[in-house]
């Protein structure tokens, strides 16, 4: 049988169960076990895609390559510690009456559901049902991001939906042209929409449709990376939804937004020849990294901040990929991975210590190495790491990419360093009173999981410090792919 | 034949753009489902004509689907929540009708340029259409920025979804059957999920205006 | 030849001088009757220009020659723009003699002096007539251009003659293009000829008249003159729509015998527009003077987007 169908049947059948089921206290534990079944599965994948190479399924509408088998394994990966950290997090909140149960079994339901449909969106070769994934993870979210039906959240989801639903749309639009542009030239009886098909003739796709298709693609699927100036929604979705949320937002949906736009430019670039994908990228990949960054130091919202240094963190991937060459590729695939790791790490610390605190402003959370050494020590390691700290894996990509700035495109270099310096400078005087600063909150009723917090931020060391064999390979692979 | 056809397809394509201002400029929150239903009914009959013209056989099916689906399914529901919600007679302020027309007409322009290269190189039967289409994305667009009250956001971005479609059916004569399907399906849920949160909206803030959902700002 | 087109010029002219006053009854009776009056009768205009004419005009003593002088030419702008626009047939001289622009021209002209004639006496009414006009005119004016350009394009001429003779010409063709403008013409219409939604023919409230506060201070001849003028000035607006958006039918070759149906042609043409108008105006209420520069803006738009479809679709 094929592992793609397991990777697919878990979340799904998952979401149904739980949807099912109703809240049950061991709800929480089930949504523990298919998430593990995704990992499982998923690593099942990894295994034959390592052993046998690229992978077509199900008459080629979907393929798996080294591009996004990594990210198949890290929102797997991801899912299931989020889940992890779901368990207590998620019990704190409807002890304290947050959640109800029918609030609960939403949740878990459209946790699943949204799993699912990320997944789908890393995997598919056709780029309409790319789109269609992304947009249900959209909608999947949106509900998530209500959950606690506070005005807040009202607001934010309301935004959420609105401005990535208008995203979207232009995305649509693009993935319209893309259809225009490959059906003149593709052989009849191959799908116009199947990126593998596309990509085996994209030097003869039309440069003036392709060149239209993706700016609207990049602004479409750049919404949903949180690229400025569209990032409007990003801060606040990531704010006031639940916390494994705004991990599994940062860490992932942001991540495979970025994967489509990858997809799109490699296409454009070969039919284009010359670097206008690549320069739009370098644009909104800068102009991201210094809104994120300055918009870091009037913050006083702890989500809120990591939020916008997600913003900061996937420009200056965008920023990588749009330079392009081997060097800035690599660079910016370590930095989606570790950033996912590193960001989904701090938000559960960050997760925990709003909780003691029983607040999200930074103000009133004081002191927390006193009140629960691990989640204190957690969150200052993690924004260590988040800040490019050596030897986090943060520091390796983001060197390698001011390096090659510097080759390719040295007016660039300083401002990047200027982005990085600001963020620095806002983030760690906040968190730093806020570890080590005085308090008095008691300790949570239920211990946190802090295991997920520091197997991130230990893997985040260890791709700091050395990078397996078997993940170098892929990356460099993907890089060949990535060309440009 | 064909001829007669092409002309009734531009036609179609000048009615929507024609809804799409009528859309703009309408305060009355009905009215608006009404422009939205009739706008259906547009895309409907140009996606018909092009099935028959192309004898694509699963236009008919894409047009059969965009039938029940926003010529009665959406507008009932939308009926339905402002019935439910009880704004039949909300009549939204707008400001300044002409300028927005004027920019409307700035609009449409841009988008002509932008879509004249490209409807030169179509292969399609009606090549002029992508334009009024993508002009007709822009002004949905616009009015969601300019509207204040949620349900005409809402149609609004419904409207721009009708305009893609019409898009996808003039300028490549349909995307394949299982991406419409697709893109119906995360139509139509995004319509019920909006219609739970506009009750949840409203029972938070006891109205429908947007106005009030700018709290989360920087300090 | 040429005596033969004069005749047919005189005759054509009288004929529209003459039967002009008829749709304006028509579009009245038909207004009371929608309304449930039993109405006038189509024949009050003639009644009322008979009464105006056997009365005697009284002028204020600050009137100039110009208030005077005014009426007669507002009339004469009227009877030659009526004999401009091809009726009934494109074989009429005149109507060779100017294009659209001219046309349009020729209603400025009447419409500038009509508004000194108005402001020239310096009551307060004839001064706030006289703004309202330009102001209607200064929209609606480049709104009425814009529906001209659009069917130039199509012909290829700003020649009424040579429009209509591309429109009845080629072998029938849908053109979205005149869709619009032919929206755009109604609205232009109704806001020209003084009709519900932008003003009210039939009253003299002073918050919202405009047609009526211009030529308050006018009576006798001179206001029959006016009155007559505008029941021109409807007849010609009516076959411009008819020329631009209805054209088949009207006599091309110039052969006698289509005359014999392109003239009862015209006249139920007419009489349809007349009920057009009237549903509109029962159907319609008189809109607030703040939101005409909307309506005028309305219709100014869907010139334009004519205009960009007839480029974009070329059709």
């Amino acid at each position: 049988m094929n592992p793609l169908v397991l990777v697919f049947a878990a979340p799904l059948l998952g979401s149904l169960v739980l949807a099912v089921m109703g809240h049950k206290p061991h709800g929480r534990n089930v949504n523990v076990a298919f998430s593990f079944g995704t990992l499982l599965a998923a690593l099942f994948l990894t295994i034959k895609i390592v052993a046998e190479g690229p992978l077509f399924a199900f008459n080629s509408q979907f393929f798996i390559d080294s591009l996004n088998i990594f990210l198949v394994t890290l929102t797997a990966f991801i899912g299931f510690t989020t889940s992890v950290f779901s368990r207590p997090y998620m019990r704190i909140e409807e002890d304290r009456g947050k959640m109800t149960h029918s609030r609960m079994r939403l949740y878990f339901s459209m946790y699943q559901l949204f799993s699912f449909c990320m997944l789908l969106a890393l995997t598919t070769n056709n780029m309409g049902i790319l789109w269609v994934a992304m947009e249900a993870a959209t909608l999947t979210t949106v509900l998530l991001v209500s959950v606690y039906r506070t005005p807040a959240s009202l607001e934010a989801a309301w935004k959420y939906f609105i401005l990535c639903g208008v995203g979207i749309a232009q995305a649509l639009m693009g993935t319209i042209l893309l259809y225009m542009a490959s059906q003149k030239v593709i052989a009849p009886g191959l799908n116009p929409l199947l990126w593998t098909n596309l990509n085996a003739s994209k030097s003869i796709l039309n440069p003036t449709i392709m060149s239209l298709a993706f700016v609207f693609l990049l602004v479409g699927y750049g919404t949903k990376v949180g690229l400025a100036p569209l990032h409007n929604w990003l801060p606040d979705a990531h704010a006031e939804g639940p916390t494994p949320i705004s991990a599994v937002l940062s860490g992932l949906l942001l991540n495979v937004a970025l994967y489509a736009v990858i997809r799109c430019k490699i296409l454009t670039d070969g039919a284009l020849n010359n670097n206008f994908a690549g320069n739009l990228m370098i644009g909104f990949g800068l102009l991201s990294v210094l809104v994120g960054a300055f918009s870091l130091l009037r913050q006083r919202d702890i989500k809120r901040m990591f939020s916008y240094s997600s913003i900061e963190h996937m420009g200056i991937m965008t920023f990588a990929f749009g330079m392009g060459g081997p060097i800035a590729n690599f660079a910016g695939l370590l930095h989606m991975t570790v950033h996912a790791l590193s960001k989904s790490a701090v938000f559960f610390a960050v997760g925990h210590a709003a909780q003691k605190a029983k607040s999200q402003m930074m103000d009133d959370i004081r002191g927390l190495i006193k009140v629960s050494p691990t989640v204190g020590w957690g969150l200052m390691m993690g924004t260590l790491a988040i800040l490019g700290m050596p030897p986090f894996g943060i520091f390796a990509s983001e060197f390698l990419i001011l390096t090659s700035a510097m080759h390719q495109l040295p007016w660039s270099a300083p401002i990047l360093l200027l982005g990085l310096a600001v963020a620095f400078g806002a983030i760690f005087s906040r968190v730093q009173p806020m570890v080590f600063g005085e308090t008095n909150v008691k300790p949570l009723p239920h211990s946190p999981a802090l295991l997920p917090v520091f197997l991130h931020l230990g893997l985040a060391l260890m791709l700091g410090l050395y990078i397996p064999n078997y993940l170098n390979q892929w990356f460099l692979q993907a890089v060949a792919i990535i060309g440009g | 034949m064909t001829e007669l056809s092409i002309q009734l397809i531009n036609l179609f394509a000048s009615i929507l753009l024609l809804l799409a201002f009528a859309m703009l400029a309408q305060r009355r929150v009905i009215n608006l489902v009404h422009i939205y239903a009739m706008q259906g009914l547009t895309v409907v009959s140009a996606t018909s004509i092009v099935a028959f013209v192309t004898h694509q056989e699963h236009l008919y099916y894409s047009a059969v689907m965009t039938l029940a689906l926003k010529v009665f399914l959406i507008p009932l529901v939308l009926h339905r929540l402002i019935k439910r919600l009880d704004i039949r007679w909300d009549v939204e302020t707008l400001i300044n009708i002409p300028s927005m027309m004027l920019v409307g007409i700035v609009l449409v322009i841009f988008s002509f340029n932008l879509s004249l290269p490209i409807s030169k190189l179509s292969t399609s039967v009606t090549p002029g259409t992508l334009g009024i289409a993508l002009a007709c994305v822009l002004l949905s667009f616009m009015m969601m920025i300019t509207r204040s009250k949620a349900l005409p956001q809402v149609i609004g971005f419904l409207s721009m979804e009708n305009a893609l479609v019409f898009a996808a059916t003039s300028a490549t004569y349909g995307m394949p059957m299982v991406v419409e399907l697709g893109i119906a399906l995360d139509v139509l849920v995004g319509v019920f999920i909006l219609g739970v949160f506009m009750f949840q909206i409203r029972e938070q803030f006891e109205s429908l205006d947007i106005s009030h959902l700018e709290n989360l700002k920087e300090e | 030849m040429i005596l033969r087109q004069i005749f047919l010029q005189s005759i054509v002219s009288g004929a529209s001088l003459l039967l002009a006053p008829l749709l304006m009854g028509w579009v009245s009776q038909l207004r009371a009757w929608l309304q449930n009056r039993k109405g006038p009768g189509i024949l009050q205009p003639y009644r009322a220009l008979h009464k105006l004419f056997n009365k005697d005009s009284v002028m204020a003593d600050t009137a100039s020659p110009l208030f005077r002088f005014a009426p007669y030419l507002v009339f004469g702008c009227m009877v030659l723009a009526s004999a401009i626009v091809p009726t009934f047939s494109t074989e009429l001289p005149l109507a060779k003699a100017a294009d659209a622009i001219a046309l349009v021209g020729i209603f400025a002209l009447a419409r500038i002096f009509i508004s000194l004639a108005a402001m020239d006496i310096g009551t307060a009414f004839g001064t706030l007539g006289a703004r309202r006009e330009m102001f209607v005119g200064f929209l609606a004016e480049p709104a009425l251009l814009m529906i001209f350009f659009t069917s130039s394009l199509i012909a290829h001429s700003t020649s009424l003659i040579t429009i209509v003779h591309s429109l009845t010409g080629s072998s029938f063709a849908i053109y979205p293009s005149l869709v619009f403008a032919a929206f755009a013409f109604i609205l232009i219409f109704l806001a020209e000829n003084a009709r519900v939604p932008v003003d009210n023919p039939s009253t003299h409230l002073e918050l919202t008249m405009i047609h009526e506060a211009l030529i308050l201070e006018y009576s006798g001849r001179h206001l029959a003159l006016l009155e007559w003028a505008a029941s021109l000035k409807l007849f010609a607006y009516s076959s411009v729509g008819i020329a631009l958006f209805l054209p088949w039918g009207i006599n091309e070759a110039g052969s006698d015998i289509s005359f014999l149906y392109a003239i009862p042609l015209f006249i139920f043409k007419l009489f349809s527009i007349g009920i057009l108008l009237a549903l509109i105006e029962t159907f319609s209420a008189k809109m607030r003077i703040f939101r005409v520069p909307e309506f005028l803006a309305t219709a100014f738009l869907l010139a334009v987007i004519g205009m960009l479809t007839y480029i974009l679709l070329g059709a």
